[in-house]
């Protein structure tokens, strides 16, 4: 088994996780670091694994029965293992923040969208709410485009405009790791552009892990990337290292398009 | 070629008329309903069918306002209501939001069974049973009322709200639930504050048809509430609907083709644009919540 070890702190670490699906055991023994305030990208072949992994850090398998974890997400600075059964999947849920693949705005107001996650922890501040709105649709580079039509339905917005309102939604409660399961495969170019920008300048904030199935942009966005194959980790190291001078044959073959 | 084209033209002959059958049927009722309230309504002015607050066709000096059959149908609509939106809503919540699959197809069916349950017996049950529980508790509740048969009408109506607001609460995609889990919503809030708005139209759709079935039973109502027109909105006392009223004309000795047997049409009409309206609603609602995603 190979340790990876990077000179950075760490938000968290994955140890020895395997999980199961029933009798499919999913994900094998993965072992990475994640960088604090850095983005770590997920890379491979549909059917590996990157999406199955992504949302172990949220529990997000704790909402369908036949889910088993095995082995240690620790976060940082808490040092607590986040898949372990003690813990509530809720509180998690409540410390990290997703944006999923397709936009998935509530029906409510572009403003009663960003309030979600403040509503449900029992805060109904309306001036803490309002600054919030502001400060998480400035940081998701929304709040230009929206700012006269707070209170209009979110559907009436754009695909590309609904995913970063979902991103702000997420900002709004202070994630502390931002997960993203392919934000922009729903998305045209431009507006893919714009979500890739808005990945980039909030890494500033928030540790950020994405999955992507486009190798450009993993190599555009993120730091560190991790690249599996089958349920296994085939490879992790920095980013650039990984496109220009794999160390795996594998990795080489699937960034080189060979398959895939 | 023409064996089968032959065929096909029967078929589909065959297939138009069974469908345009139950227009022409429907057509028919409309227009017997209209052509004999204008019997009714030659001799009656609108106005005082509107505003009078006495109903009484039969007697002597007859009196035809028809407000009092309005209160009791009112009442005993809102009654059932009360009972069946809460617990029809909640019903659909634990079903679509709770059960564990095993579990929501025993619960799907048996629910549906309480429809099948012929509503005569629903009746007896709420003169029989339930008046007398109710008056343990309510002293002066009279043997007939609008309270009792209203709380069995809405338990009969549990099925009919809870299965359409179930459809509209199943329909909601799992992406946008998700979103919700992701942000460390319950499941409570995850069904109070995106699911339940999500299908807003859908049940909405589903109150409007358990309010037109409540507005349109018969049999509960005319064996429970007393048959009595009664201008009140006194849950405690006796009153009519109009159901119960054309019942009680259709099987007591009034003569067919007399004034008074008309005025059986008169509120007939009346019942037909209070669940036509209803069910024009309900059609635009369910159409909006099918085009929301």
């Amino acid at each position: 088994m190979v340790e990876y070890s990077i000179q950075e702190n760490l938000k968290a670490e994955v140890k020895n996780l395997d999980f199961f699906y029933g009798k499919n055991h999913v994900l094998k023994n993965i072992n990475i670091p994640i960088a604090d305030k850095k983005v770590t990208a997920l890379i491979g072949p549909s059917g590996c694994g990157k999406t199955t992994f992504l949302r172990c850090f949220n529990r997000m398998h704790d909402l369908y029965p036949g889910n088993r974890y095995e082995g240690e997400i620790i976060i940082y600075p808490e040092g607590i293992n986040i898949v372990s059964q003690s813990v509530d999947p809720i509180l998690v849920r409540m410390k990290i923040g997703m944006v999923f693949q397709k936009p998935n705005p509530f029906p409510k107001s572009v403003y009663e969208n960003v309030v979600f996650g403040l509503r449900i922890r029992g805060n109904h501040n309306r001036k803490y709410l309002d600054e919030v709105v502001e400060r998480s649709l400035m940081s998701a580079a929304l709040w230009d485009e929206v700012k006269d039509r707070l209170h209009k339905p979110a559907y009436d917005l754009s695909g590309g405009q609904q995913q970063r309102l979902c991103i702000a939604r997420a900002l709004a409660t202070n994630p502390e790791i931002l997960l993203f399961d392919e934000p922009t495969s729903a998305l045209d170019p431009i507006a893919t552009s714009k979500i890739e920008e808005l990945i980039d300048s909030l890494k500033k904030e928030v540790t950020i892990i994405i999955v992507t199935h486009n190798m450009q942009q993993a190599a555009r966005v993120s730091d560190y990337t991790a690249f599996m194959y089958l349920g296994t980790l085939v490879e992790f190291c920095k980013t650039e290292k990984m496109f220009t001078n794999p160390s795996q044959k594998l990795t080489e073959e699937y960034i080189s398009g060979r398959f895939g | 070629m023409g064996m089968r084209s032959k065929k096909e033209g029967t078929v589909e002959a065959l297939l138009f008329f069974s469908g345009a059958f139950s227009i022409v049927v429907t057509g028919a009722i409309v227009f017997v309903l209209f052509y004999e309230s204008l019997r009714f309504f030659k001799e009656v002015s609108l106005i005082e069918f509107f505003t009078g607050t006495v109903w009484s066709p039969l007697f002597s000096n007859p009196r035809f306002g028809v407000l009092p059959l309005v209160a009791g149908t009112l009442l005993t609509t809102i009654i059932a209501l009360l009972v069946a939106l809460p617990a029809g809503l909640v019903t659909a919540i634990y079903i679509s939001e709770y059960a564990p699959r095993g579990l929501k197809e025993v619960l799907k069916p048996l629910l549906e069974l309480l429809a099948a349950i012929p509503t005569v017996v629903y009746g007896y049950f709420a003169l029989l049973f339930v008046t007398p529980l109710l008056q343990k508790f309510i002293p002066n509740l009279s043997g007939f009322n609008a309270l009792s048969p209203g709380i069995i009408m809405g338990v009969m109506i549990i099925p009919y709200v809870s299965s359409v607001s179930e459809d509209a609460m199943s329909s909601v995609p799992m992406y946008i639930k998700e979103g919700a889990y992701a942000m460390g919503a319950t499941r409570l809030q995850t069904a109070f504050r995106v699911v339940v708005p999500a299908s807003f139209s859908g049940i909405g759709a589903a109150f409007i048809i358990g309010s037109s079935r409540a507005i349109g039973e018969t049999m509960v109502v005319a064996i429970a509430a007393g048959m009595m027109p009664n201008w009140t909105f006194n849950p405690l006392e006796p009153v009519q609907t109009f159901t119960s009223y054309i019942v009680q004309i259709s099987l007591g000795d009034v003569p067919h083709g007399t004034f008074e047997y008309s005025t059986i049409f008169a509120v007939g009409v009346v019942l037909f644009f209070i669940t036509l309206g209803l069910n024009v609603i309900s059609f635009f609602l369910r159409r909006r919540f099918r085009e929301s995603y």
